[in-house]
Formats: structure tokens, sequence, C-alpha cells
């Protein structure tokens, strides 16, 4: 996995609460035995009509969209499904980072895991980030701040393990791994041996 | 002489699990006893499996079934299901080829034993109280219902236990919701979990584990624990919990992965021992009285939508979210649902696809007819279900009403396997989620219980069930 220290890039509003996974993406795009190419069904109830156009007014079909690599996102962005699938949708669509007031559990885990921070804010911080909207923030993962388009500082709070792995490049699993005699060691002394 | 402190229910189990405890720095390593697959959430991470040279750690821990993209199209008896869309049958396929490499037990399609991996794992008796489980489908929440601490996961942590037998995770907070009194007659479990999502909303369990208590939750059986506990994660909780007792120990003897002799004695008497402690404190607590809770159904696009059967759906009053769902729904502010004419009533699920749902909906179907231009599914979670309730002749009861009697799977609570809510529809439905384009692009949910999706299912409207019972 690449490393996240600093990530400079321009941002597209979502200005919505609660947005499910299922808006994320759809359950038909999850019949793949991959994890690629899941960007083309990136909101694609939101972002396509029946027939396939692009709807001009979503803010991702927006010009300035285009290159964006942090969503600004609503309450309890994530929320519903436990499909990683979102991530990988989100991440091949070229996004690294989603900044709003709240994130869902499983969606928080999941993009942890796949190289994407999301970054919970105050109101008042992601009301200033959704009305400057395809403007270039910076975040610094080492410093755990984002400087905001009217340059700005606010300090977030992450996990400090998925920090670590995450400006590392390390995967969790390499740490779980790790782990293998402790694993034994439980196994063993709570009679969880293989049956 | 030391006195333990009280702990809940969560924390005995969590504590029970923890192979290596957190630091500042690194999340707890926790033990995972029963680790369950299905075909849409595992190809990925049997892939990074094999790109790693790892194996599975713990085949004996792990099952596997097929229930997402899995057709429900009636079949002849003895008759085999075909796969009709290729990607679907690919990653079937995919499923089959994985378990057969790494020695994991499957219940395939066509399987006496196969169905939705929550209504099965609770059937065989493989979930258990005291017990961890995940699984890569959020409402593994279900498994709750009997004090196992179980969620769902994302793919690349199936990929992780698939390894290690192990995840990675910070302690959660705690939630206690109490359910004072008895639910009225006609009121079911569904309605209450519907009342609490509506109460603490779509996000306000976000970090925390629940545990259900309260004379309400004990007066409810296995299933309808399960039917609460399967939504937790609709009020964004980590995980649901009840505490085991009769009810539970009863649920569980004689299933065919219950311990038995000797080790029944031993398990029931560590079951028992797992109650909150009196005097042990939750993060947060919400009550609600069993009497203030009337038949629930939702009018909007997520699960906090609910009102009462007889209630009026909100006006926007300045609130973009409540417009863009009313629009999304066309419905107008302020309007009552009952009365309103729908096109599909949806029985089955996760949430609500066991014999005492199918029962409950039966009841209301026999002797009537499915409206004029309503299509109506009634689709059993397992074939163990399905197989109980034709000894009953409920499916008898259903075809005579002109509804469809299905074959086990997720079917419409999830749009993938063919069955689907064409745009603009509306459609009462047991399941779990009215997210927009849930059962469809452009379909319309109302959740409801199973009571509610059939009344609506005969009337054709939004109608309260309590009105057709004798």
């Amino acid at each position: 996995m690449d490393p996240f220290r600093v990530l400079t890039g321009r941002t597209v509003v979502l200005p919505m609460d609660d947005v499910d996974t299922d808006q994320i993406i759809p359950a038909r795009f999850l019949k793949g035995t991959t994890r690629t190419g899941l960007g083309k069904g990136l909101f694609a109830d939101r972002r396509y009509a029946a027939d396939g156009s692009p709807r001009p007014e979503f803010p991702l079909n927006r010009p300035e969209a285009a290159g964006a690599a942090v969503l600004v996102t609503g309450r309890n962005f994530g929320c519903g499904s436990s499909r990683e699938h979102a991530v990988w949708a989100l991440v091949d669509q070229g996004f690294r980072a989603a900044i709003g007031p709240s994130f869902a559990d499983i969606f928080r885990g999941n993009a942890l895991k796949n190289g994407f921070l999301p970054i919970a804010v105050p109101e008042r911080v992601h009301a200033q980030l959704a009305a400057s909207r395809g403007a270039a923030v910076t975040i610094d993962l080492q410093a755990q701040e984002v400087t905001l388009p009217d340059g700005a500082h606010v300090r977030f709070t992450v996990d400090p393990f998925a920090r670590h792995c995450l400006l590392e490049g390390i995967e969790e699993l390499e740490f779980l791994l790790g782990q293998d005699k402790a694993i034994a060691d439980y196994e063993s002394r709570t009679n969880q041996g293989r049956r | 002489m030391t006195v333990a402190r009280p702990r809940t229910l969560f924390q005995k189990v969590w504590d029970g699990h923890v192979v290596s405890p957190a630091t500042a720095d690194t999340p707890a390593v926790l033990f995972i006893d029963l680790h369950l697959i299905h075909e849409v959430t595992s190809p990925q991470a049997f892939a990074l499996l094999r790109e790693r040279g790892l194996r599975v750690r713990r085949p004996d821990r792990t099952v596997a079934t097929m229930d997402h993209s899995t057709p429900t199209t009636p079949l002849a008896a003895g008759a085999r299901a075909v796969i009709q869309d290729p990607q679907a049958a690919a990653q079937v396929r995919a499923l089959e080829v994985n378990c057969a490499e790494f020695g994991i037990p499957l219940y395939p399609l066509g399987h006496e034993r196969q169905g939705i991996v929550h209504v099965i794992s609770p059937e065989l008796g493989l979930t258990r109280p005291g017990m961890t489980i995940v699984c890569g489908d959020s409402h593994t929440s279900t498994h709750g219902a009997f004090g196992a601490l179980a969620f769902g996961i994302g793919t690349s942590e199936v990929g992780y236990v698939l390894a290690t037998q192990c995840l990675l995770a910070w302690p959660p907070k705690t939630l206690a919701i109490t359910v004072r009194g008895r639910l009225a007659r006609g009121v079911t479990a569904k309605d209450l979990v519907l009342a609490v999502i509506g109460r603490i909303g779509v996000g306000g369990a976000t970090g925390h584990v629940i545990e259900y208590r309260g004379e309400a939750v004990r007066a409810l059986s296995m299933e309808e624990r399960m039917t609460v506990c399967n939504m937790s994660i609709e009020a964004g909780g980590r995980a649901g919990m009840v505490a085991p007792d009769d009810t539970t120990i009863e649920y569980l003897k004689g299933r065919p992965f219950a311990p038995q002799g000797a080790e029944w004695d031993a398990a029931v008497a560590q079951w028992r021992s797992l109650a909150t402690d009196e005097g042990a404190t939750f993060d947060q607590e919400v009550v609600l009285d069993a009497a203030d809770i009337e038949p629930m159904i939702t009018w909007g696009t997520n699960p906090g939508a609910s009102i009462p059967i007889r209630g009026k759906v909100p006006e926007p009053a300045g609130d973009a979210s409540i417009a863009r769902a009313l629009a999304y729904m066309d419905l107008a502010p302020g309007e009552q649902l009952l009365g309103r004419r729908v096109d599909v009533a949806f029985i089955g699920s996760c949430t609500n696809g066991r014999l005492s749902d199918l029962r409950a909906a039966a009841s209301v179907f026999a002797g009537r007819h499915v409206a004029d231009g309503v299509r109506a599914l009634v689709v059993p979670g397992s074939q163990q279900v399905k197989k109980q309730a034709e000894a009953e002749g409920l499916d008898r009861v259903f075809r005579e009403a002109g509804a469809e009697w299905r074959e086990p799977g997720c079917s419409m609570c999830i749009a993938m396997n063919g069955d689907r809510l064409e745009p603009g529809r509306y459609a009462v439905s047991t399941s779990n989620r009215n997210f927009e384009g849930r059962q469809g692009p452009g379909g319309r949910t109302l959740l409801a219980s199973p009571l509610t999706a059939a009344a609506a299912a005969v009337t054709g409207r939004v109608t309260d069930a309590r009105e057709l019972m004798r």
C-alpha cells in the first residue's frame, strides 16, 4: 500500500446527511469478484439518469469535480451496508479522503484499510468547506491537520494505529500476522483448539 | 477480599475474547469464534489469501452459504436452481471453489440447510451465547439476540479473519435500550425496533454496542429478538445484544451444532453467567415504554423515518433531507400513509423471514386474496423455514391468496438477484432498509412488520393490520 502522508487536493461537496453505502454503490455493482473497476458504479443512481446520461447537477458531474481527491460529506456518511466496495469505488474514482461531521463505523474501518482517510471535523468547519466547493485543501496526517482554503489550520483526531499504518504504508494484517504466538496461546488457554 | 467490578453482557463477552489487550497505540486483538461467509463479500478476501500465500487458520470456525445474489424463483420439486445472471453465477462458483480449496464447510444452493446466512446459523445452533461472530454483512448484528457479540465487517477484515481468526478492535461504548412493560396486541418486534431507530436516529448508536433490556425484550421469542438485533446497525450500532435466558436455552436445545450431554450443562451454566451484573453501568441509556409503541411504518429513505401506522409524514420545515426524502417518495408533507395505494408487498429477509414471521403473515392472508394490481412475494429465510412452513400448510395459504411462494434468499431486500422493485413503485417490505434504490433503482420502500405487509397485500393499501385481525 502506498503511504498516506500529505495530500493536497480539490474538494467535491456532497451536501447530504446519512449517505448510505447503497447510494455510494448500488448492490447490482457488487456481483464481481475483484476490487477493481468499481468507480463506474460510484453514486451510479445519483450521477446518471436511467438512460445512462450524466445528470449535470450532481456534484461529481460538475466540471470542477474532475481530478478532485477530497469528498466533503454530511453527517453519518457511509451508513448502512458493510460493503467495502463503497470505498473501492471512491478510491477507483481518485478520492483519497473525506471530510465531514461524522462517519459510520464500518465505513470508517473499511476506508482506513484502503488508504482512504475519513476526517471528522466540527460542524462550523464543515460548513466552511461546504461553502467553498472546488477549493483545495491540504491534509497532513503526520501533523493531524487540515489546511482549509482560507489558510486556517484545523486539527483532527484519528485512530493512532490506522494512522501509523497509513503513514508507513503497511497493512493492518501485518500486525495481526505478527500475533501468531499470542493467538495460539489464546487457543490453547481457552480450549479453543481445533475440533 | 477483592470484589469483582460489575460488568455488562458486552464487557463479559469482550473480555473473554481478548488475545492481546489494547494499548495506547494498538487496538485489542479479538478472537473470533465463528466466521460466516457468503458469495458477495468474500471473493476478494480469498484473493488476498492467494496473493499472500496464506491459509485459512480455522476452517472449522468458518461456515459458508449463498444468499445475496442467488435467484429465489420458485422451483418444481427436485429441480435445481439455475442462475441466469453470468456475474452472479461466477460469484457463486467462486465461493464453491474457495470453500473446496480452503476446506470450509459450505451450504450451497440446493442444500437442505441453505438460506440467508443470518437465518441458518441460529437454526443450526452455530450461533450461541457468549460467542464472537463476524460476517461480511452488516446484519450480522442479528446473532446478538443470543447474547453473542456479533458484527458486520468489510472484505479486508474477512481476509484478516480467514488468515488469523482474529480482528483488531478498539473497545466500543455501550448503550442500554430498556423497553418497559409489554407490547400491545398487533404490535411486533419489528415495530419495536422501528420505534427505537425513530427515537435515536440512524446515527444514534454509532460507536456503541446496544444491549436491549426490559420486560418487553424479555418477553420476546428468539425469532423476535433476532428481528430487533438485526436492525441495530440501522441505528448505527456496532452490535445489538440480548442477555441469554430460558428462552435462549430452550431455542438452542437439540440444534444440530448445540453441545450435548455434560457439555450442554456446562455451556448452559456459562451462558447464564453472561447477563449484565447488578450495578454495571452503560455509557448511554435510553428508556421506552412498550405501551407507547404502535405498529410502525417508514415514510422516508432511511430506517429512522418511522411513524405510527396512523401517523402523518413530517413537514420539511426547512430540513433539506426531509424535503429530499419526500420528493423521492413522492409524498406530500403532513399526509397520512394510511390508505395509500401500494404495488408490492415483500415478506422475507434476515429481518423477518423466519417461521414466526410467515405465520403472522399467513394469519392475515388466510381466507383473503391479494388485491388487484398488487404483487406479493413471500420468501422464506432458509430451506428449513420453507420446509417447516410447508409442513404447516402456510405455503398453501400464500398461494391460495395469490402470493408468490419463493425459494430462500435475500431476494428483494437487496435487488441483486433478479427480484427488484420497479421505478416509482411502492413496496411495503419486511426488510431492513428503505434507502433510495435499495429494492431497485427508483423504487419506494415502506418498512413494516409482516402483519402490516400482509395487510397491504390483501387491501392494496397501507392498512392498520389490527383492523384485519380476528
